[in-house]
């Protein structure tokens, strides 16, 4: 009877080890991205992106408009 | 607005490689975890760094051919805008290193020849302020550009391969190409390089523009 209950347990355990590894056995944040907003850090990461590209814009449009001074 | 596709497809590129930087599949790997991401963003540093030395020796050498100052001036910004992302480059790696290698500057020899490449062009433009007379300065910095460029080469991406190294790509340490069977962090990596080095140019083409223009405001000064 205990080698019965001592081979279930086992089992169990096999069981519960089994199920809390993921397939690779390598943590990643899969979960995270699906649950966890990381689509607004990206929606930040974009916005912050986007007003220094347009920034550089404006950038180079003043130094055309210099440019276009000095051939006077 | 013809002038400007190249700029807006820099800019294109590098959306794409934040959102697909951050949201895309990376393959699964001990120790690195997540942080493999950093692939998009710091490889691309150097990429854009050694293209914008390259444009750098080609000009100083055009330079040395034709003596047009102009182009004197293209090797120098090339240069300063490169530096400034040589130090992203070495400053985004050093955060990595922190985390994954326990050490942001394990003495590694791909880390130390990119510090001493670093150095390097320093002390080209610690040269070229050293120099008053403009064309005796354009040449000096020219032959020495010619010189640093090889030498930068053989210490970034030829000695590390000859030893072991714990940067990936190095020699005893594979790169994350093996990694990538299915080819979905290389179809990032490669748009955020070209994004990279497109905005990159376009910093040295600003910082180029302004020097002519001083320079023109000087020559008319004068």
């Amino acid at each position: 009877m205990k080698k019965i209950i001592l081979s279930l347990l086992l089992v169990i355990n096999g069981l519960i080890c089994s199920f809390a590894q993921s397939n690779t056995g390598v943590e990643m944040a899969t979960g995270l991205r699906s649950s966890g907003k990381i689509y607004v850090v990206v929606t930040v990461l974009v916005v912050l992106f986007l007003g220094l590209a347009i920034y550089l814009f404006t950038i180079d449009k003043k130094l055309a408009r210099l440019e276009k001074q000095q051939k006077h | 607005m013809k002038h400007y596709w190249w700029k807006i497809l820099g800019i294109l590129l590098l959306l794409y490689s934040i959102i697909m930087g951050i949201l895309g599949p990376v393959p699964a790997l001990p120790i690195v975890h997540e942080t493999i991401r950093n692939v998009y963003f710091h490889v691309p540093m150097w990429f854009t760094m050694f293209t914008l030395y390259f444009i750098s020796v080609v000009y100083s050498i055009k330079y040395l051919a034709a003596g047009n100052p102009q182009h004197d001036l293209v090797a120098v910004e090339s240069v300063n805008v490169g530096i400034v992302f040589c130090i992203f480059g070495l400053a985004s790696g050093m955060l990595w290193a922190n985390f994954t290698w326990g050490d942001p500057w394990p003495n590694d020899p791909k880390l130390n020849g990119s510090a001493i490449a670093t150095l390097m062009y320093l002390a080209y433009l610690v040269l070229r302020n050293a120099l008053e007379e403009e064309q005796k300065r354009a040449k000096i910095s020219a032959v020495y550009n010619v010189f640093a460029f090889p030498i930068m080469i053989v210490l970034m991406y030829i000695l590390p391969k000859t030893t072991d190294s714990l940067h990936p790509g190095s020699g005893g340490n594979a790169g994350f190409g093996q990694f990538d069977l299915d080819g979905s962090m290389k179809a990032v990596l490669y748009p955020a390089s070209l994004g990279w080095i497109l905005i990159g140019t376009w910093l040295m083409t600003l910082r180029f523009r302004i020097r002519k223009l001083e320079y023109q405001h000087q020559a008319t000064a004068a």
